[in-house]
């Protein structure tokens, strides 16, 4: 069985990385922003495979694991604090909650 | 018994402490029991100190008490310690007793005071307290901490009724003007540390001796300066114009002012360092003639004043003036001894004062007095006895037997002269014009307003007992020390002596009783012309008065030979107008910049948090790959 190698794996986690990158700093709705950082999330997650797979170590699926329950608890924390946002002002434009500028 | 030194000013301490905390809290009759019990029982164990010291003298007459290290810094090592002498033992008692019958008078007469009568009992403990620690220290830095502490309270009182504004101007000039002198003196005191290695008093008297030549530079330098401190406490030329103005504050305390504290401070200094001053005799003569002149100059002063107090005040300036003379041509005992009986008498005075001045209900106007003495006979008696002591009426009253002694060891003494004693002798003709003049306007003649005015006549127990107390003593107490003409009986100067050096006396080919016979005919012809001028014919001075000259006189005269105006013009003026001039100071530019940098700094950070969550993060991203940039590139 021909293995993949391993740069396609990071090379394709550069780009997720960058496309998730783009959506956090281009969206303004928050909810989209959330979903760019999984993406960004999940990019880190498939560089640690890649890498543990170049090196046949476990230690790359078991950062996956941490950054999947990382993931989790930083969404539910999150879209908690976006419903809190919305009763307050009525929006998920990111640019509208500018009330601590200084 | 000596072991209790310390409880003497520690008393009033704690009475300050106690009524400075819970003051507010206490009901009134209780704040006055601290307030004068406190000064009272020092008053009772300064008793006890000074019969145990008579009875059974400590070696050397002198006494020292070491309470605790102060300070230790390299050599420099200043202790809280209590020295008592025959100079302190009689600054004491007088302190601690006059002290005490003025804040048993002040229990009664401040009793109308809606508010601040625990503040001022406080006050007055810490005034005695500070005044006490003067004249018990060991070193010239505990004396000088007292010193502060005197000119602090000194502030505290005059100011006591603050809603005036007048009220806190009089203190603010009052302290501002102490501290000339006592810069001179803090100078002073640098230099008899830097040269003689020590402040404590006895070492600093022995080594000055050793170490400085008579007249040497640093001897003068030093003198001097402590000269200056003593100038501005004691309110003499040139540093004199705080002293009129300190009658804002109520009348007891211009009685502890000027009998017990403060005012005599500056005589206890120079007695105290009186070696420094032999070994410079230019100051020393300095410190005579400036005597001299103050005392003819508030002399003449108090004739022209209409303000009871402010008469009174001139007069204090006058009577500390003999003080200096009599320091001055070295006539220490005789210093103390009128400081002394001075004390007696001036708070008989203003204590009596205060009674008329609260019966007319703050009247202060003598114009406006007059006839009083039906009405006030117990005022009446307790200030013509105090008069009578000022102007050293002969034989009967206490201030004949000092100021005798000042004038006639101003003639013997090696440094005096008779231009001093013509001086002196011309000062008590003014003094007994000035006193009975006070005496004539207030309590003889016809009552000087119209509508008969409701007297308040309700002196208590506790303002009898004082009035009466002091009016004994300035009758007797002069019989401590009689003159070889009247009993030879100099017990007091006896007893100084164990502290202070005997007056250098110059055979003299006048007799002493042709000089008390003149200067007591002096004293009731002066008598003499106050009834003329004040109570027989009015007319001649108001007459006098009302030419222009006479008029332009008076107004120079009663503004204090308008050294007021003097130091305006001198100092105060351009010091304003260079304050104006640099009003945008030259030095804070620099600051102002710092301060500009800063508020550039806040406008740019304070733009950079937009409370954009994007720009944020945006930030955050270039901050990373500039990071990864830096570690891949390297």
């Amino acid at each position: 069985m021909t293995s993949v190698p391993a740069e396609y794996g990071l090379i394709l986690a550069a780009l997720l990385f960058a496309i998730g990158l783009a959506g956090v700093l281009a969206r303004r709705n928050i909810i989209f922003i959330l979903l760019s950082i999984e993406i960004m999330l999940n990019a880190a997650g498939l560089a640690f495979i890649s890498a543990g797979s170049k090196w046949g170590q476990a230690d790359g699926q078991v950062m996956f694991i941490f950054i999947l329950v990382m993931a989790a608890a930083e969404v539910s924390v999150g879209l908690a604090i976006v419903l809190q946002l919305f009763h307050r002002i009525r929006t998920v434009n990111s640019d509208e909650a500018n009330t601590m500028r200084g | 018994m000596l072991d209790y030194l310390w409880l003497i000013p520690a008393l009033p301490f704690a009475g300050f402490i106690i009524l400075a905390v819970i003051g507010a809290r206490i009901p009134r009759p209780v704040a006055a029991a601290i307030g004068a019990g406190s000064v009272g029982i020092s008053a009772l164990v300064a008793l006890g100190i000074a019969a145990a010291f008579i009875t059974a003298p400590p070696h050397g007459h002198v006494y020292t008490q070491l309470l605790w290290g102060w300070i230790s810094v390299s050599g420099f090592k200043p202790d809280i310690a209590l020295t008592i002498d025959a100079l302190s033992l009689v600054m004491v008692l007088v302190i601690a007793g006059v002290g005490f019958m003025i804040h048993l008078y002040s229990t009664e007469s401040m009793a109308g005071e809606k508010e601040g009568y625990s503040r001022f009992f406080a006050y007055m403990n810490l005034f005695v307290g500070s005044m006490l620690t003067l004249v018990l220290a060991d070193n010239l830095l505990l004396l000088y901490f007292g010193w502060e502490g005197v000119g602090l309270c000194s502030y505290l009182l005059i100011g006591f009724w603050y809603k005036d504004p007048a009220n806190g101007r009089a203190a603010m000039k009052a302290f501002i003007v102490t501290r000339v002198g006592d810069t001179a003196m803090a100078v002073g005191l640098f230099i008899i540390y830097h040269n003689l290695g020590t402040l404590q008093i006895h070492e600093v008297l022995v080594r000055a001796a050793q170490q400085w030549p008579a007249g040497s530079t640093l001897a003068i330098a030093a003198a001097a300066l402590l000269l200056g401190g003593a100038v501005g406490k004691s309110a003499q030329l040139p540093l004199q114009t705080w002293l009129p103005d300190a009658m804002a504050g109520p009348t007891p305390v211009s009685a502890l002012i000027h009998a017990a504290t403060m005012v005599t401070a500056g005589v206890y200094l120079i007695a105290r360092t009186h070696v420094l001053f032999t070994l410079a005799p230019q100051v020393q003569l300095a410190v005579a003639v400036i005597g001299a002149a103050t005392l003819l100059l508030a002399g003449i002063s108090a004739l022209t004043q209409w303000d009871i107090k402010r008469a009174l005040a001139y007069s204090t300036m006058s009577q500390i003036g003999y003080m200096f003379l009599a320091l001055g041509v070295g006539a220490w005992s005789a210093a103390i001894f009128h400081f002394m009986v001075h004390a007696f008498f001036k708070a008989l005075l203003f204590l009596s004062a205060g009674v008329v001045i609260d019966a007319l209900h703050h009247e202060r106007d003598m114009f406006k007095m007059g006839g009083l003495r039906l009405q006030l006979p117990l005022a009446f008696w307790c200030f013509l006895i105090g008069s009578a002591s000022l102007s050293a009426l002969p034989l009967i009253t206490a201030g004949f037997y000092s100021k005798d002694l000042i004038l006639w060891e101003t003639w013997t003494s090696a440094s005096g002269g008779p231009w001093l004693w013509a001086a002196g002798l011309a000062g008590a003709l003014l003094t007994s014009i000035y006193a009975f003049r006070m005496v004539f306007l207030t309590f003889y003649g016809k009552p000087h307003s119209e509508a008969p005015r409701q007297i308040a006549n309700h002196s208590g127990l506790r303002i009898r007992i004082p009035l009466i107390t002091l009016a004994v003593l300035s009758l007797i107490g002069g019989f401590v020390q009689l003159p070889e003409t009247l009993g030879n009986l100099p017990l007091f100067s006896e007893f100084i002596t164990t502290a202070l050096p005997a007056t250098v006396a110059m055979s003299s080919t006048s007799s002493e009783g042709t000089m008390q016979s003149l200067s007591g005919s002096v004293s009731l012809f002066g008598v003499f012309i106050a009834y003329i001028f004040f109570l027989y014919n009015p007319l001649y001075a108001r007459n006098f008065v009302e030419k222009p000259f006479g008029y332009a006189l008076h107004c120079f005269l009663y503004g204090g030979w308008n050294f007021d105006r003097l130091y305006d013009a001198l100092f105060v003026r351009p010091l304003v107008l260079a304050a104006r001039a640099n009003k945008r100071d030259v030095i804070d530019l620099l600051y102002r910049l710092i301060a500009l940098l800063h508020i550039v700094s806040n406008h740019l950070l304070s733009a950079a948090q937009s409370g954009l969550v994007r720009r944020y993060a945006f930030g955050i991203a270039i901050g990373a790959v500039i990071i990864i940039g830096m570690v891949v590139l390297r």
